[in-house]
């Protein structure tokens, strides 16, 4: 739809005054800034030798749930691929192995390509079992496009990794998640 | 003239004898319902459908004072229905002389969330794994007409599933809402009546005899009739979500029946065919044969690239020597073309001039037309034999287009020659097109001894004993992967366009006609329906039919 020509407010610069064109004032004026920054207290981490510590809803790298049997707690629903504006999840469904007495169907791969992600967290959000979550793990390197395309067993070790490290992403923190945006109190 | 009024919306109905679900729907209001389907018994037993009826005299409405079943009560001149949409009805129209005190649609509202909450009580929330979510009723009218949270405090039922209850089909038993519509459907339509409920209340489920499983050739139906997930097809189960699904409307080429379809695919991957109702073709059902029997188009034996003998061994052919292959054919003195009955109507009458283009003798002869059996008529009694009136036909022949290539045939050389008559004379040079999802019936269809002619080109889907001698093999495309015409046993000839995309290699048999007779460009089946119409008067009405979009309803007049 074109803009209608009353919608369209012209402003004009404001014209430079003699001390304006010296320019000497809005120079003095940038170097204050430089200068007492020299002089405050350092905020430059050295990344890589200093890590910094995310907040647990940061939204990296995505890790699968385990339930408490240590079986993937993704029941193959499709509605984080559904979801997916980058079309980056990739599933395959089959019926549960026979001893799953409890489970019907489950994730026979589950594949996510971690460089067409675009980290929205939709998918996290889609999930009626909270079987997928984005954790804080942002660092994420590979020699090769295929090293980035995580499967099921990748995806699960990142939940082994995290959990054993003490950075359980924000849902599995909270439990019933408030506010998506809240930070919540940690343990 | 005899009037209705659906929320306050006058419809006449003239002589028909109609249910309130059936005048709704033509006032455009629907009534949600579950146990109640066209072409089964009216049983009144899932209490969906209730409505507010009453009826306009002298320019007085007296309303009933309870809710009723909308689809076990008839209606007649003067009937007033009132559904629980009314406060959505179109505020154009006038209302209707109420009572005072009535409130429309308040009594059936309360009524369709009290349903649905005795629906909800046992079943289970099983929608994330349940291959119907997307197109269960039970989540929409949940959705619709339900409340938003369940007061059950009691543990639920979880009977357990019945995965052995027919090999092609699994019941998740929890889910099942006892509608009962598989139960009428295997004893009204197949007639085989392996389906029941046992048990009474809330432990009601519904099972087979033990030692008789759900296996008949019509069994695939009452998956599409659950309108929840409980009967689920183990060729479906898990490998799509509904919404994924393109869905286009088809013609089945499993048997000249003609039945007409939903195909449903995604990524040009058929998953799933389902009965599109079309009282002018099938009725509202399908068989198992054409249900399941698309695995073909996926075959990885099939062949999806043309190739050519050379020295005994199978080379790659390149499209660009097809001209060459045209001289050949056209130099040869006794050539044959057969027109097999998978193609279409576009197809044949493509082919078959393009062939008489190049060669003035060319005889044009029908392609073998498999048979299998005899005519399969449903219902069944209980020893098999089949009972009046019939329901459904599922036919011996099985090919879906014998009629529409005769009718072809008959006007470009005005006689039909049959396969076996032609192949036991000498010839010279014979281009044959196929499409068959199986060689049976071109194995069948060739002598012992056939000594095969100088020039072969074999078009099909899978190697045959035919094929075996061809100079030129080249790829066919399946029924999902055209659009055309095809006109089943009774003469009804049925549009359709395209489901999914060919192999990439594989050139359709309409643009082979083009490619053949020198015409330049892409075919269209406009193109060639607005010749057919031109050449043969039973097609004028395929002239008309513009091209479809996928999904719209084609349905021609009688050939
Ligand atoms: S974070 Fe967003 S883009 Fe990445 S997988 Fe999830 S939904 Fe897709
Ligand atoms: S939304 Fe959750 S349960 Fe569903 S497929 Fe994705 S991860 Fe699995
Ligand atoms: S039958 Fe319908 S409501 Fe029930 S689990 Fe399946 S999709 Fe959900
Ligand atoms: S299995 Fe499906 S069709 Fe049969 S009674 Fe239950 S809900 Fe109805
Ligand atoms: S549809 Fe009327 S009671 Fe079931």
């Amino acid at each position: 739809m074109p803009i209608a020509a009353s919608d369209i407010k012209w402003v004009e610069a404001p014209k430079l005054g003699f001390l304006g064109q010296l320019y000497l004032p809005i120079v003095y004026d940038g170097l204050k800034t430089t200068v007492s920054h020299i002089f405050s207290k350092k905020r430059t981490e050295s990344y890589p030798e200093q890590e910094p510590t995310l907040p647990p809803n940061y939204r990296g790298v995505h890790r699968l749930n385990r339930d408490d049997q240590d079986r993937v707690k993704c029941v193959a629903c499709y509605m984080c691929a559904t979801a997916c504006p980058a079309h980056c999840i990739d599933i395959v469904a089959a019926p549960a192995p026979a001893s799953w007495t409890d489970r019907e169907k489950y994730p026979e791969t589950f594949v996510i390509d971690e460089l067409r992600c675009i980290y929205c967290g939709m998918c996290e959000e889609a999930c009626p079992v909270d079987a997928i979550e984005l954790t804080t793990l942002y660092d994420l390197t590979g020699l090769s496009r295929e090293q980035l395309i995580f499967d099921k067993e990748k995806l699960l070790s990142v939940f082994d990794i995290t959990t054993k490290a003490g950075t359980d992403p924000v849902r599995s923190r909270s439990g019933a998640l408030g506010p998506a945006s809240e930070r919540p109190v940690t343990a | 003239m005899p009037t209705v009024y659906v929320n306050d919306k006058p419809v006449e109905i003239g002589t028909e004898k109609l249910n309130c679900v059936q005048v709704a729907a033509k006032a455009g209001v629907e009534i949600p319902h579950y146990c109640y389907h066209p072409a089964l018994s009216v049983v009144a037993s899932c209490r969906m459908c209730l409505i507010e009826m009453g009826d306009l005299k002298d320019g007085k409405v007296t309303m009933q004072p309870k809710v009723l079943p909308g689809c076990q009560t008839p209606v007649k001149d003067g009937s007033v229905i009132v559904t629980g949409d009314y406060a959505k009805r179109d505020a154009a129209t006038k209302a209707l002389p109420y009572d005072a005190a009535y409130k429309p649609g308040e009594k059936t509202q309360k009524a369709q969330a009290d349903t649905l909450e005795g629906l909800l009580l046992n079943h289970p929330l099983d929608c994330p794994v349940c291959d119907k979510a997307g197109e269960c009723k039970l989540q929409d009218y949940s959705f619709q007409y339900g409340h938003g949270e369940s007061r059950m405090v009691d543990t639920k039922n979880t009977p357990a599933n019945k995965p052995e209850i027919s090999s092609k089909i699994t019941l998740f038993t929890d889910r099942c809402i006892l509608c009962t519509r598989c139960v009428r459907f295997t004893r009204e339509i197949s007639g085989t009546s392996e389906l029941q409920v046992v048990g009474r209340g809330h432990h009601e489920e519904i099972d087979v005899f033990p030692g008789y499983p759900l296996e008949n050739k019509l069994s695939g139906n009452v998956v599409d009739l659950c309108p929840v997930g409980a009967l689920g097809s183990k060729d479906f189960l898990y490998t799509q979500r509904v919404w994924y699904l393109k869905t286009t409307d088809n013609v089945c080429a499993g048997c000249s029946t003609g039945c007409s379809i939903h195909t449903d695919a995604n990524k040009d991957i058929v998953y799933r065919l389902r009965p599109r109702p079309n009282p002018a073709a099938q009725g509202d059902f399908m068989c198992d044969e054409g249900r399941w029997g698309y695995h073909y188009t996926n075959s990885p034996d099939r062949i999806t690239r043309p190739l050519s003998r050379e020295n005994g061994a199978l080379r790659p052919f390149d499209w660009a020597g097809l001209a060459k292959l045209k001289e050949s054919f056209g130099a040869a003195k006794k050539a044959v073309a057969v027109l097999s009955p998978f193609l279409t109507v576009e197809e044949a009458y493509r082919l078959g001039t393009a062939f008489q283009s190049i060669h003035k003798d060319v005889r044009l002869v029908l392609g073998p037309v498999p048979v299998v059996g005899e005519d399969d008529l449903y219902p069944k009694d209980v020893k098999g034999r089949a009972v009046t009136p019939t329901k459904f036909i599922i036919h011996a022949e099985k090919c879906p287009n014998r009629r529409g290539v005769e009718s072809v045939l008959q006007k470009l050389q005005g006689e039909v020659i049959a396969f076996a008559s032609a192949v036991n004379q000498p010839m010279d040079a014979l281009w044959f097109t196929g499409g068959y999802p199986n060689a049976d019936a071109v194995n069948a269809a060739m002598p012992d001894n056939w000594t095969a002619a100088k020039l072969l080109v074999v078009q099909d889907l899978f190697h045959s004993k035919l094929m075996k001698a061809a100079t030129t093999i080249l790829p066919a495309t399946t029924a999902f992967e055209k659009d055309g015409t095809f006109v089943n046993h009774s003469g009804l000839a049925q549009s359709f366009v395209k489901a999914i995309k060919a192999p990439v290699e594989v050139r359709s048999e309409l643009q082979l006609g083009y490619d053949l007779a020198g015409k330049k460009g892409l075919a269209t089946v406009a193109a060639v329906r607005k010749d057919l119409a031109k050449e043969m008067p039973q097609y004028a009405s395929l002239e008309v039919v513009a091209p479809a979009k996928a999904g719209s309803r084609l349905e021609l007049a009688t050939v």
